[in-house]
C-alpha cells in the first residue's frame, strides 16, 4: 500500500531536482552584445517533417555568419550562433524563441519556415520587442514591426506567376494544394485574380500535409482538362503528385504546372525526370547569373559538399544575415530599435541581385523569376520582372484584391 | 494500519510537492523557466488522467490529445473572442476571409459557457466513445487503435476548417486571460499558480477516486474483467466513467495550456503529442499517481533540456531514454524506486528485526526476493489483462485490489 507514498516521493524528488537544476542552468547569461562576441539565434526545425527543408536554410545562415566572422564580424565582434530546434512544432518555436531572447539574450533571431511557426513566434517577438528575420516566401497579409521578411510576399511570387500564365494565354486553371494556411490563403488570392482577369478556376483540391496518394486528384485533372495547374503542395507530397502526373501521361506540354514550393532541393527529391518541363515561380535560382551568386554557390558547395544545391529560401536566409549585419554596422549597435531604423532603405548586392529593404513594411524588393525545370535538376529562368518589385503584403496596389484583407 | 500509513505518506508528499511548486519554484526560477514549468504541469494534469485510465483501468488511451484539444479550444475560442473585442472577429478569421462570426463560436463569448464546455465537451465525447466501445467489450489494442484514430481524425477536421479553427496555425497570440495581461510577467505568474492549484485539485480527486469503491473495482476490472462481470458488476459502466474522468482532466489541462503557452493548434493534440503524453506516464510509472506526474514533468524537462543542449540530435537521446526505461524499469521510474525502497526495507528488516515502523506490516513489505519477483508478475498481469482472457495464476493480484473488491 505504501506504493503511493514511494511514487509521490519520486515526484517530489524529481520536481525538486528540476527546480534546482533549472535554477542553476538559468544563471543570467551575458547580454548579446557584451563580451567579445555577439550572440544571434538560429531557429529552424532540425527534427520532424520540416527538417528536410529547414536544415538547408540553417546551413545557409551559418555560412553567412561564418563569412561575416571571416571578415572581422559585426562592429568588431565575432557573431556566435545559438542554434535551436523548432522540431516542426509551432509552440516549440515560440518556446525556443523566448529562450533565445530571455536566456541567451541574442541580438536577433533568424528562423522559421512554415507560416504556422511564424504566427507562433510573432507574439513572442512583439512582446519582447526583439527581432526576427523570416526567410521564406509566404502568403502575405502580415507586417509585424518586429519581423523582417526576406522571402517573397504574394505580389513578388504568386501574382507574377499568374501574370505569366495569362501572358501565355492560359484561360482555365486548376488549384492543387496542401491543406494548411499558405495554400488556402494563396488560392484565395488566385481566385480573386482570376475573377478580375477573365481566367476560370476549374477545380480546387487540398490534401493533408505529407499526403502521398494522388490518383484521385490526377483523375480530376484529367476530367477538368485545365490549361494549367497552380501547385501549392508542400514537401513530400510533390514527389507523389508529379509521379502520378507522369504516370497518367500528363506532360508539361498538355498541362503545365506552376509550383511555388518546389525549388532545387525538392526537384532532386521528386526526380528531375518527373518534373522536367514544368514551371516554378521564385525570386532566385542556383543558375541566377551574377558574380555574387557564383561566389555564394561556390562557398556553399565548398562548405557542405559539391553535390549540394542552393535554393530560394536558402538564399533568403543567407540574405537575412547579411542584411542584419549591414543594418547593425550602420546603426553602430545591435540594439533592436536602432537596427530597425537603420535597416530602412539598406541595399546590398546579394545572390539574387540588389536587395533593398522597404522601411514601410520591413519586406524586401525582389525580382520575380519564372523558371523551367531542366532534365539535370537545375532551373532555367524563362521570364523575369526585370527590376525588383516593391513588396505589397496587403496587395493594396491591386484593385481586384480589395476584398481580401 | 497500511491504510493510514499510505494516507500519511501521500499527504506528506502532497504538501512537500505543494510547497516546492508554490514557494520554491516561483522564488528560484526566472519568469521564462516558470512559464515552461507551468506548461509541463499542464501535461502533468493530463498524466493524472492517463494514470487513472491506463495505470488503474488498463485502458491504453492513445488519444488523450483529443480531449486536451477540446478543452483547449473551448477556452481558446473564448479568449480569442475577448481579445478581439465586442462585435469583432478573431484575427485568423480575418485572414481566412470569414466575414460573420460562425454560429458555433457565438456562445463561447459567454465565459461561464466556455468554462463549462472545457469539461463538458471532453466528457461527452468520452462517454459516447466509451459507451460504444466498452459495451461491445472492445479492449486492449483495439481500444488503443480506436482512440488513436480519433486523434488523427480530429486533427484532419481542425486543419480542414481553417475559417472556423485557424487551420494548422491554430489559435495564436492569446493576450488576455479573464482580465490578466499574459504579456506581463507578473500577471502571468498568477496563471502559474492557477495551474499548480488545478494540479493539486486533480491530484486529490484522482487519489480519492483510487481509494473509493469505484477505484478498487477499476483495478479489479483491469486485472480480471470477466471475473468482475461474473460477480455481477458491469465493467463497461465503470470503465466509461473513469475514461470520462480522465478525458475531463485532459480538457482542464488543455484549457490551462492556452493561457500558459498562448497558442493551441492541431500540432499539440494529434497522434504524436497524444503518444508523448502516454510515454511520459510510462517513464514515470503508470501505476503510481506521483510517478505519472513526475514522469510528465521529467519527460518535458528532458525534451527542453536535451533540445537546448543538442539541437540536432536530441530526439535520438530522448528515444534512447524511453527504451532504457522500458527495458530496465517496465513499471517506470516509480516502480524502480519502489523496488529499491523495498530492498532497503528488507535489509533493515534483517538487520533490525522487529524494529522500526516500516516492518510492522509484513503484507505490505515482502522480502526483497518476493518484491523483485512480484514486480514483473504484476507488469505481466496488467499486460495480459488487455487480452480477452483473464490472467490465470499470474501471481497474486496487486495488493490494492486484493480482498478489497466489494462483494
Amino acid at each position: 500500500m505504501s506504493r503511493g507514498l514511494r511514487g509521490s516521493l519520486v515526484a517530489v524528488g524529481l520536481v525538486a531536482a528540476l527546480t534546482t537544476t533549472g535554477c542553476v542552468g538559468s544563471a543570467p547569461s551575458e547580454a548579446g552584445a557584451s563580451g567579445d562576441t555577439i550572440k544571434v539565434g538560429v531557429l529552424h526545425s532540425l527534427s520532424g517533417t520540416m527538417a528536410i527543408s529547414e536544415v538547408t536554410v540553417r546551413d545557409a545562415e551559418l555560412l553567412a555568419i561564418e563569412e561575416i566572422n571571416a571578415k572581422g564580424g559585426v562592429l568588431g565582434k565575432k557573431l556566435e550562433p545559438v542554434v535551436e530546434d523548432g522540431a516542426s512544432d509551432w509552440p516549440t518555436f515560440a518556446e525556443k524563441a523566448q529562450k533565445l531572447i530571455s536566456q541567451d539574450k541574442v541580438a536577433t533571431v533568424f528562423g522559421g519556415w512554415t507560416s504556422a511557426s511564424r504566427k507562433a513566434m510573432l507574439p513572442v517577438f512583439e512582446r519582447n520587442k526583439a527581432l526576427l528575420w523570416y526567410p521564406v516566401q509566404y502568403e502575405g497579409l502580415e507586417s509585424s514591426p518586429y519581423i523582417f521578411y526576406t522571402g517573397a510576399t504574394t505580389n513578388q511570387q504568386i501574382v507574377p506567376g499568374l501574370d505569366y500564365l495569362k501572358e501565355q494565354g492560359k484561360k482555365s486553371v486548376f488549384l492543387v494544394g496542401s491543406d494548411y494556411v499558405f495554400p488556402r490563403t494563396a488560392n484565395k488570392i488566385i481566385k480573386a485574380y482570376a475573377a478580375a482577369n477573365g481566367m476560370e478556376i476549374v477545380g480546387e483540391e487540398y490534401t493533408p500535409l505529407g499526403h502521398t496518394e494522388y490518383s484521385t486528384v490526377v483523375n480530376k485533372l484529367q476530367q477538368a482538362k485545365p490549361d494549367a495547374v497552380f501547385n501549392t503542395l508542400n514537401g513530400d507530397s510533390n514527389v507523389a503528385f508529379f509521379k502520378s502526373l507522369r504516370g497518367a501521361g500528363i506532360t508539361a506540354e498538355t498541362m503545365p504546372t506552376v509550383s511555388v514550393s518546389v525549388a532545387e532541393e525538392e526537384v532532386a527529391g521528386i526526380g528531375p525526370d518527373n518534373i522536367a518541363g514544368h514551371l516554378v515561380a521564385w525570386n532566385y535560382y542556383q543558375t541566377t547569373t551574377g558574380a555574387t551568386n557564383d561566389a555564394f554557390v561556390a562557398a556553399f558547395k565548398a562548405t557542405y559538399g559539391a553535390n549540394k544545391v542552393t535554393s530560394d529560401p536558402m538564399e533568403a536566409g543567407y540574405n537575412a544575415v547579411k542584411l542584419w549585419a549591414a543594418a547593425a554596422e550602420k546603426a553602430g549597435t545591435v540594439e533592436v530599435e536602432p537596427v530597425k531604423a537603420a535597416a530602412k532603405g539598406i541595399a546590398l548586392d546579394l545572390p539574387e541581385g540588389t536587395v533593398t529593404i522597404d522601411g514601410e513594411n520591413q519586406h524586401v524588393f525582389k525580382t520575380a523569376r519564372i523558371g523551367l525545370v531542366q532534365p539535370d535538376g537545375q532551373i532555367k529562368e524563362v521570364w523575369s520582372s526585370g527590376a525588383p518589385i516593391k513588396p505589397d503584403p496587403y496587395l493594396k496596389g491591386y484593385d481586384w484584391a480589395a476584398g481580401l484583407s | 494500519m497500511t491504510h493510514s500509513k499510505s494516507f500519511v505518506g501521500t499527504t506528506t508528499s502532497f504538501f512537500l510537492l505543494a510547497g516546492l511548486l508554490l514557494l520554491a519554484a516561483p522564488a528560484l526560477l526566472p519568469a521564462f523557466r516558470l512559464e515552461l514549468l507551468a506548461k509541463w504541469l499542464c501535461y502533468a494534469i493530463v498524466a493524472v488522467g492517463i494514470h487513472l485510465a491506463w495505470g488503474r483501468g488498463g485502458m491504453l488511451t492513445l488519444g488523450q490529445g483529443v480531449f486536451f484539444g477540446l478543452g483547449g479550444y473551448a477556452m481558446g475560442m473564448h479568449l480569442k473572442l475577448t481579445d478581439a473585442g465586442p462585435g469583432q472577429l478573431p484575427d485568423f478569421m480575418v485572414w481566412s476571409g470569414v466575414e460573420t462570426l460562425p454560429a458555433l463560436w457565438a456562445p463561447f463569448r459567454n465565459p461561464a459557457f466556455a468554462l463549462a464546455m472545457v469539461v463538458v465537451l471532453p466528457t461527452v465525447v468520452a462517454i459516447l466513445l466509451g459507451t460504444l466501445v466498452f459495451r461491445q467489450r472492445v479492449r486492449g489494442a483495439y481500444f488503443a487503435v480506436l482512440s488513436q484514430a480519433l486523434a488523427a481524425a480530429f486533427v484532419i477536421l481542425l486543419v480542414g476548417q481553417q475559417g472556423l479553427t485557424g487551420g494548422t496555425n491554430g489559435l495564436t497570440n492569446v493576450q488576455f486571460f479573464f482580465g490578466l495581461d499574459l504579456y506581463d510577467p507578473a500577471q502571468k505568474r498568477i496563471v502559474y499558480y492557477l495551474v499548480v492549484g488545478a494540479l493539486g485539485l486533480v491530484f486529490l480527486a484522482a487519489w480519492q477516486l483510487s481509494r473509493s469503491r469505484l477505484g478498487r473495482l477499476l483495478v479489479a476490472i483491469r486485472d480480471g474483467e470477466d471475473r468482475v462481470r461474473f460477480l455481477g458488476y458491469d465493467p463497461a459502466v465503470v470503465k466509461t466513467v473513469v475514461y470520462a474522468v480522465s478525458a475531463a482532466t485532459a480538457g482542464i489541462a488543455g484549457a490551462l495550456f492556452v493561457p500558459v503557452v498562448g497558442i493551441l493548434g492541431p500540432a499539440d493534440l494529434g497522434v504524436v503529442p497524444s503518444l508523448e503524453m502516454l510515454v511520459a506516464v510510462a517513464i514515470g510509472g503508470r501505476f503510481s499517481l506521483g510517478g505519472a506526474i513526475g514522469g510528465a514533468v521529467l519527460y518535458n524537462y528532458a525534451s527542453t533540456g536535451l533540445s537546448e543542449t543538442f539541437p540536432s540530435g536530441w530526439t535520438y537521446l530522448q528515444g534512447a531514454m524511453f527504451i532504457a526505461v522500458m527495458l530496465w524499469a517496465p513499471r517506470g521510474l516509480a516502480g524502480l524506486f519502489s523496488s529499491g525502497w523495498s530492498w532497503i526495507g528488507g535489509f533493515r528488516e534483517r538487520r533490525f528485526p522487529g524494529s522500526g515502523g516500516l516492518s510492522s506490516t509484513p503484507a505490505s513489505l515482502p522480502e526483497p526476493k518476493a518484491a523483485s519477483a512480484s514486480a514483473p508478475a504484476q507488469a505481466t498481469s496488467s499486460t495480459t489483462s488487455s487480452a480477452s482472457e483473464p490472467a490465470p495464476a499470474s501471481g497474486p493480484a496487486p495488493s490494492s485490489a486484493r480482498g478489497e473488491v466489494p462483494a
